[in-house]
């Protein structure tokens, strides 16, 4: 059983302990105070812990022991890709030779790193069908900023943009998506989703106009389901002189099967934490390098990283660029990670990674699909949802099917998400799962639509095996308490 | 059929069994929805080079690792925001435990406690140093944080300008005017007065529309920007007090909550972090509690079970996207979670006593070494107090002199010529890695290469 409460680290702190060790001084102690105006050196010390290096390692094992990763178990949270993060990405992403470099050293000096970083822009051109790659954004939505950003600039240099100020965005799409235009300085009009579940070409026509931007979608969208009109809806954006920005968010389900570039699509970003199997850290770092086809490339963040002859370099001398989205050449580290998976794939592996993700998607679906309701029947791609309507007029919300996994042993699918489906779950059991873990899953999701009917209140009551039961969100919103005090 | 693949636990066998239940008949019924034009044909299938072995992977990451020049391998000079610190092992040690490694943003918060308590008290260490109320449990980097930082004020305030001292990174500047052409304000930049922020331009700059004056502390050429004195001149404004502030150096300066400050933004690099090629880095974002609810991205609060136990959740997420998704200030979604952790670690582990011995041992060098240097004959160019780094004039372009200190076994510093707007400048950084020993060798090899 695991110790119900961990106390703070602070609330363990004694004075006069300490975790480290510095090397003696060897040069003379120089008096900052002396120079500095009274009121600029600090007077009462910041109270950082003061702990043994054993408490420090205590404390922290216990917090881990109070969190679920992906080696803990399924981790089926729909749209975050939840895949096995190889140990020896985290081996090799750890050599000196890419920690111990500096982003200001003279290029020269870091060849291996560019060159890595330019071979990953080659490796991702392939992928995406893009043009040119830029892998400065640190995750998918600094990707969507940027990429809207590029359009931006483009609908600018066309003179059109005063014009061009509306983002289409479907119903169903990632919450970043609209948050990320309207921090482009964009307007956002939502277009309806089709009873089938993707974009009506008609409410798409009736929307697009000379105010056009561009149109966002994910392919396949959150329902988990292909746009199977995705050329004929890239056409009618293009003739009304929009562009085509793709959430890669989903892009684990098309590897090697197609790519956005023939689909269409002008701008791509890419969530290596998702597709490429680079860890999420409990909420990141990621990485999301965006991807143009070349009528954009002008536009793209500063710096590029080019190739002449054997010699890699930096190239800001882009003056048409929207400039730099974040410091030095983005989430570096991530990207050494993702580039080691895809040497560590191919091609053809990538491709069975997609077979395999839409696979085991489809399989789970089936096997429940007798047991919830599932509101798109056509087969989906690497994720599906089901609706909570059965177990919700029997008075158990989606909220507790979600906690009683925990209890299973299972992490929660992603829940009331996409919005557009009522008490809605989305499952994402990605390709490292196995046939038994999927079974093991979907036997907990049988036995548990079995308890709604037989025993609702330990979907009440869940979660009952995990350090805290259920929390109170509301309390936490009202009075706030972020800080510790003593 | 090609090997099984180390990752991929489906056999041919498991895939007729599914394929069975679910009701067709090939993998490709799966994927039939795609249409043709667009499907990926042996024709024109993506082109990537052939997978490696896991020990093949190692040697060809290993070739790719040895052409970089590293500081394990070369006494280091070069800061400029980028530092060369001490991380003790216990960092690494709980960064890979692959509960928190492999987690994702804690949506459960039942099965996630460990990672928001861990944030928690991230949290409350950086509103220790800051001096502040109310911090997220991360961002990017310091440059982004800065970013949004601009925005918040643009949206609290209304106005329309953002001041930027002259003294700030020349790539957070870059970030900034990224940020303004998004949301569509004004950025202007201040003047330098030598090593420092402009004030009497910074006064004469102040109009109704300044939404923020943003400084850097201690600025980009290491010096210590009199804090105070910039808030008493936004006194009689609406403007917002930005700062920038390099974590490890407010162990020893005054905390920017103490001196004014309203925003506090910056880079958890030096505490913790490996320099990495630039990232992942972490920045972090504090407020005065009353912009707590303008905060971007995630803040973890504390709260109570149904049984009455202390738990963490997240909180305060009305301003982000869930809700009136289009009128969002802000699209973080994905932080730097585990950069948070091991920021946490390393503070954990240095302590109260730690950060401030350390902090002290940077100033100590880098003081050691402006006096070795002029001593040499070489002019330092900082007229304010500084911390870790100064610049010092040179007679020969940067680009060669570091080149010259490279055959000489040193990674020198960075060109802030045009920054300072003389002929040669090169700003170096001591942390407290360097030994006087290091330190006596590169002044000697910096006085020989500059003749």
């Amino acid at each position: 059983m695991i110790e119900a409460q961990t106390k703070l680290i602070f609330e363990q702190s004694k004075p006069g302990r300490r975790a480290y060790s510095l090397p003696e001084n060897d040069v003379e102690s120089f008096d900052l105070s002396e120079q500095l105006p009274k009121h600029l050196t600090r007077k009462e010390a910041a109270e950082l812990p003061e702990v043994s290096e054993l408490q420090l390692m205590r404390h922290y094992t216990a917090l881990a022991n109070k969190n679920f990763g992906i080696e803990t178990g399924f981790y089926p949270l729909g749209s975050c890709t939840m895949k096995y993060n190889p140990k020896i990405n985290e081996d090799v992403a750890r050599y000196e030779g890419f920690t111990a470099i500096h982003p200001l050293q003279d290029p020269a000096t870091t060849q291996g790193a560019l060159q890595l970083m330019y071979e990953l822009q080659e490796d991702l051109k392939q992928v995406t069908g893009m043009d040119e790659i830029c892998l400065q954004p640190a995750a998918g939505a600094q990707g969507e900023w940027a990429g809207l950003l590029v359009f931006k600039a483009y609908h600018q240099s066309k003179g059109e943009g005063d014009q061009r100020r509306k983002i289409l965005v479907p119903d169903s799409a990632h919450g970043t998506n609209p948050a990320s235009a309207a921090v482009a300085g964009y307007d956002v009009v939502e277009i309806k989703s089709s009873e089938k579940g993707t974009v009506g070409v008609e409410a798409l026509k009736s929307a697009l106009g000379p105010d056009t931007a561009g149109l966002m979608l994910t392919n396949p969208n959150t329902l988990g389901l292909f746009e199977v009109d995705i050329v004929e809806i890239a056409k009618i954006v293009h003739e009304a002189g929009g562009l085509l920005y793709y959430d890669g968010a989903n892009a684990n389900a098309i590897l090697g099967k197609s790519t956005p570039g023939e689909m269409g699509f002008d701008v791509v970003h890419l969530n290596l934490h998702k597709s490429f199997s680079t860890p999420h850290g409990g909420g990141g770092p990621g990485s999301g390098p965006i991807g143009v086809k070349a009528a954009l490339a002008p536009f793209l963040p500063n710096p590029r990283i080019e190739k002449q002859a054997d010699q890699y370099s930096l190239n800001s001398n882009y003056p048409d660029s929207i400039g730099r989205v974040k410091g030095y050449f983005g989430n570096f580290g991530v990207n050494v990670r993702a580039y080691a998976y895809i040497r560590s794939m191919g091609a053809q592996g990538l491709q069975k990674v997609s077979e395999d993700a839409v696979l085991h998607a489809n399989y789970l679906k089936a096997r429940l699909a007798n047991h919830y309701d599932t509101p798109f029947k056509q087969h989906c791609k690497h994720e599906f949802v089901l609706s909570g309507l059965r177990q919700k007029k029997q008075g158990v919300r989606t909220l507790d099917i979600a906690k009683r996994l925990l209890d299973y042993g299972f992490y929660a699918p992603t829940v009331y998400f996409p919005l557009i489906v009522e008490e809605c779950i989305m499952i994402e059991p990605t390709d490292t799962e196995a046939k038994e873990t999927l079974d093991e899953f979907a036997d907990a999701m049988i036995a548990i639509a079995k308890e709604v009917e037989e025993q609702p209140e330990l979907l009440h009551e869940a979660p009952t095996t995990k350090a805290v039961r259920r929390l109170d969100e509301v309390l936490a919103a009202r009075k706030p308490k972020v800080v510790y005090q003593k | 059929m090609t090997k099984q693949h180390r990752y991929l636990p489906t056999t041919q066998k498991d895939q007729e069994d599914m394929l069975a239940v679910i009701g067709v008949e090939s993998i490709n019924d799966l994927f039939s929805d795609i249409p043709m034009s667009t499907r990926a044909t042996k024709e024109k299938a993506i082109d990537l080079p052939e997978p490696l072995s896991e020990y093949e992977l190692t040697k060809h990451m290993k070739a790719l690792a040895q052409q970089n020049k590293t500081a394990a391998d070369y006494p280091f000079f070069l800061g400029a925001g980028t530092y060369d610190h001490f991380i003790p092992s216990v960092v690494n040690h709980v960064t890979l435990k692959s509960e928190f490694m492999t987690a994702y943003t804690p949506y459960q918060p039942e099965a996630s406690q460990g990672e928001l308590q861990a944030l928690f008290e991230f949290q409350t260490m950086i509103c220790e140093l800051t001096g502040m109320d109310v911090s997220n449990s991360s961002l990017y980097d310091g440059f982004t944080s800065l970013g949004e930082a601009c925005n918040l004020a643009t949206a609290v305030t209304k106005k329309q300008t953002i001041l930027l001292s002259g003294a700030i990174h020349p790539q957070a500047k870059e970030v900034v005017h990224t940020y303004a052409y998004g949301m569509e304000y004004k950025v202007e930049e201040l003047g330098l007065k030598k090593d420092i922020t402009d004030l009497q331009k910074l006064k004469a700059s102040l109009t109704e529309d300044t939404a923020a004056v943003v400084v850097q502390y201690p600025n980009f050429f290491g010096s210590v920007e009199d804090l105070l004195e910039i808030k008493e001149m936004l006194k009689e404004t609406k403007a917002l007090l930005i700062v920038m502030a390099n974590p490890l150096a407010l162990a020893k300066l005054e905390a920017p909550g103490k001196l004014g400050a309203d925003i506090v933004v910056g880079d958890m690099q030096p505490l913790g972090l490996s320099m990495s090629y630039g990232g992942p880095h972490c920045g972090y974002f504090t407020v005065k509690s009353q912009y707590m609810r303008k905060v971007p991205s995630r803040i973890v609060g504390e709260t109570v079970d149904i049984e009455g136990k202390r738990g963490f959740v997240m909180t305060l997420q009305t301003r982000e996207q869930h809700i009136r998704r289009e009128k969002a200030t802000s699209n973080m979604s994905s932080n730097q979670a585990l950069n948070a952790l091991a920021s946490s670690v390393f503070m954990s582990a240095m302590g109260k006593a730690g950060v401030q011995e350390m902090a002290q041992q940077n100033i100590d060098k880098a003081h050691y070494l402006a006096q070795q240097l002029k001593e040499s004959g070489i002019t330092i160019l900082n007229d304010s107090p500084f911390f870790n780094e100064f610049a010092i004039e040179l007679s020969k372009p940067i680009a060669e002199i570091n080149e010259a200190l490279l055959e000489k076994g040193f990674i020198g510093g960075y060109d802030v010529s045009e920054n300072l707007n003389k002929d040669q400048a090169m700003l170096v950084c001591a942390t407290e890695k360097r030994t006087r020993k290091e330190m006596d060798a590169f002044v000697e090899a910096l006085v020989e290469v500059n003749r």
